[in-house]
């Protein structure tokens, strides 16, 4: 039996790793005139002497890639933390929160890439610590944290919209593209640090992964296996917010990627918890998907790709809660 | 102190808060003008600058958002009167989305070039957003407004397509997409005021009908009441009152759940007085943060769903806690 349902899992993950490298060769050909895949591969092997694949279309298939795999490792763990498919951090306010952080490092201090990053993980922490704090008397699980986060959030994004607002013109307008999620004008320069930073978070998680599917169980049963919950939980907490936040210091708070790709991935891998690898698979191809659709739909007017996941994910929450109502 | 004693006694500090709030409209603003000048603008015009201001500008502005709050406000009572949840309100359940989708798929197709034909868009938008929220939530309050949460999400985010692709619709919907009074000074007054002071007057004689069926169907019944069409009458109204609103101002979150919770309390059960006191006391609400808007940024206003939402969150916050420990 287990070795049915790994079977089941490996071929889930490697039909999203095909997936994800056919989108983004689609990707790497797609630009103001399509490349052939042989003017693809010779750009990638860097020998046509032009920088058009290399230095302007790879960045942000990359990017794409892996933002969306962070959000996608994002939402698994909060999914766990919380027992719940609705508790992820784009529904609950940590986006909203680590984009305030983000705003008031910029506006208020006037801060560089190093400031951002900081700004947007502790906006996203107290975030984080709002809604738990508002939720503990009912448990961490339950719907009731999801309406909790929802109310934050609304507030956040009230406050958010006030201090771009309050901005010079200059940050106001950066701030206004950046606020439902872009990866218009990513380059190499703009994302290599994030990439180090989400690389040293998904390290960690998968270091804490095990320990992770044991809590998930029950807290006794995970206290017997030996697993330090308090601990756990409060690493876990750190690095889902971390690959969230890092992500929106770079393109904004993308919503509903972390919302939807645990999910999918698990139905996919028929998993019983809510495994992290299919997880971040999954969220970089629905990120790099909705970055290719959001391209082309208006071509060439580019979407901002906030807007088709919000579209995607809003619909796939609806499905979610249809498909329940109907079990009951 | 006797039960109409009481009754007299709030209603008129209910009226009394509604004419301060109406006062400060007035007299509040980028330009300074003596209350003395003010009353003088409104009963002995003598066409000054100030009087101007006043006149032409600010009164028609609070008219508009006392119509407004008072049908934003009375159309959340119905709602959670006949829902029997305190969380239901219709920006959270997706109507008011509905409602902008609507007049932005009007505006798109060219048939939004009247008031009247905004309007009727927005309602119809309001009616269908309405009956897909309830077909999926209805199971469980919280349930109810996480579909509304998705299916706003998914409005707003093809509402935003949609005017990214027209510049023209953008523009001429780039302040009322997020909700404000500023911008409607020179709209005409007679259409919207009408309809809802006349869906107000409506919401006041059903209200009686809708406290039966508050004691449940079979007592309903027992009563006198005609169940279903009491519902549908509720169902129009709300439709109604919230198109209409947004029809004018653009989705503006929250009041609708406000208002009603602090209703409640002074009319001490009543579905008749509830509708009344909300009528008075969101029209006050909303005037009351327009007035904030107005002061909130030392250059330029805010928008008044700004202000709204973040004085919403703490009370969506509130209705959880409060009613979350047994219902939810």
């Amino acid at each position: 039996m287990r070795a049915a349902v790994d079977r089941r899992a490996v071929v889930a993950c490697g039909g999203l790793a095909v997936a994800g490298l056919a989108l983004a060769f689609l990707g790497l050909s797609h630009g103001a005139a399509w490349s052939t895949p042989g003017e693809v591969l010779a750009g990638l092997a860097g020998n046509d002497g032009s920088v058009v694949i290399r230095e302007w279309r790879l960045p942000r298939v990359a990017a794409a890639l892996v933002f969306g795999a962070a959000l996608g490792l994002a939402g698994a763990v909060f999914q766990n933390l919380t027992r719940n498919p609705l508790g992820s951090p784009d529904v609950i306010g940590l986006d909203a929160g680590a984009y305030t952080g983000a705003l008031v490092a910029i506006t208020v201090l006037g801060g560089g890439a190093a400031a951002l990053a900081a700004g947007s993980v502790a906006g996203g922490l107290l975030a984080a610590a709002v809604v738990y704090t508002l939720s503990l008397d009912a448990g961490l699980s339950g719907l009731r944290l999801v309406v909790n986060g929802i109310a934050v959030n609304a507030m956040l994004t009230a406050l958010n919209s006030w201090i771009v607002l309050r901005a010079d013109l200059d940050v106001a307008m950066a701030a206004t593209g950046w606020s439902v999620g872009s990866l218009n004008g990513a380059d190499w320069a703009e994302v290599r640090l994030p990439f180090a930073v989400i690389g040293g978070f998904a390290l960690l998680l998968v270091a804490l992964s095990r320990a992770m599917h044991q809590s998930a169980l029950g807290d006794e049963l995970a206290v017997t296996s030996g697993v330090r919950l308090a601990r756990l939980r409060l690493l876990l907490v750190v690095a889902g917010v971390g690959c969230t936040a890092t992500v929106t210091a770079v393109a904004g708070p993308i919503v509903f990627v972390a919302l939807a790709a645990p999910q999918i991935g698990r139905r996919l891998a028929r998993a019983g918890g809510v495994p992290l690898l299919p997880a971040a698979l999954t969220g970089a191809v629905l990120l790099l998907g909705a970055d290719l659709v959001a391209q082309l739909l208006l071509a060439p007017v580019a979407l901002p790709v906030g807007v088709v996941t919000t579209a995607i994910g809003g619909l796939y929450l609806i499905w979610l809660l249809i498909t329940e109502v109907r079990r009951r | 102190m006797t039960e109409g004693g009481r009754r007299a006694a709030v209603a008129a500090l209910c009226l009394a808060v509604l004419a301060a709030v109406a006062g400060a409209s007035l007299a509040v603003g980028a330009r300074a003008v003596p209350p003395a000048e003010v009353w003088r603008a409104l009963t002995d015009f003598a066409g000054s600058d100030d009087h101007l201001v006043v006149r032409d500008i600010r009164l028609p502005r609070t008219i508009l958002g006392l119509c407004v709050g008072a049908a934003l406000g009375v159309s959340g009572a119905l709602i959670q009167a006949m829902t029997r949840n305190p969380l239901a309100e219709p920006g959270l359940l997706g109507v008011t989305a509905g409602a902008g989708f609507a007049v932005n798929v009007a505006a798109v197709l060219g048939v939004a070039a009247s008031q009247v034909g905004t309007l009727l868009a927005s309602v119809a938008g309001a009616a269908l957003a309405a009956l897909a929220v309830y077909a999926v939530g209805r199971t469980s309050p919280l349930r109810l407004v996480l579909a509304g949460v998705a299916l706003s999400a998914v409005l707003m985010g093809v509402s935003l397509g949609l005017r990214l692709m027209l510049p023209d619709v953008f523009d001429r919907y780039r302040f009322w997409s997020v909700g404000a009074l500023a911008g409607t000074e020179r709209t005409p007054l007679l259409v919207p005021v009408l309809v809802i002071a006349a869906a107000v007057l409506a919401a006041v004689v059903v209200a009686g009908p809708l406290e039966a069926l508050g004691l449940g169907e079979h007592v309903a019944h027992a009563l006198g009441a005609r169940v279903a069409r009491t519902r549908a009458a509720v169902l129009l109204l709300v439709t109604v009152l919230a198109g209409a609103a947004t029809a004018v101002v653009g989705p503006i979150l929250f009041v609708g759940l406000i208002v009603p919770h602090l209703a409640r309390r002074l009319a001490g059960g009543s579905v008749r007085w509830l509708v009344a006191h909300t009528a008075v006391l969101g029209a006050a609400l909303l005037v009351a943060a327009d007035v904030g808007a107005r002061v909130l940024l030392p250059t330029g206003e805010v928008q008044v769903a700004i202000v709204t939402a973040f004085l919403g969150g703490p009370a969506l916050i509130w209705a959880v806690r409060r009613h979350g420990a047994r219902a939810l």
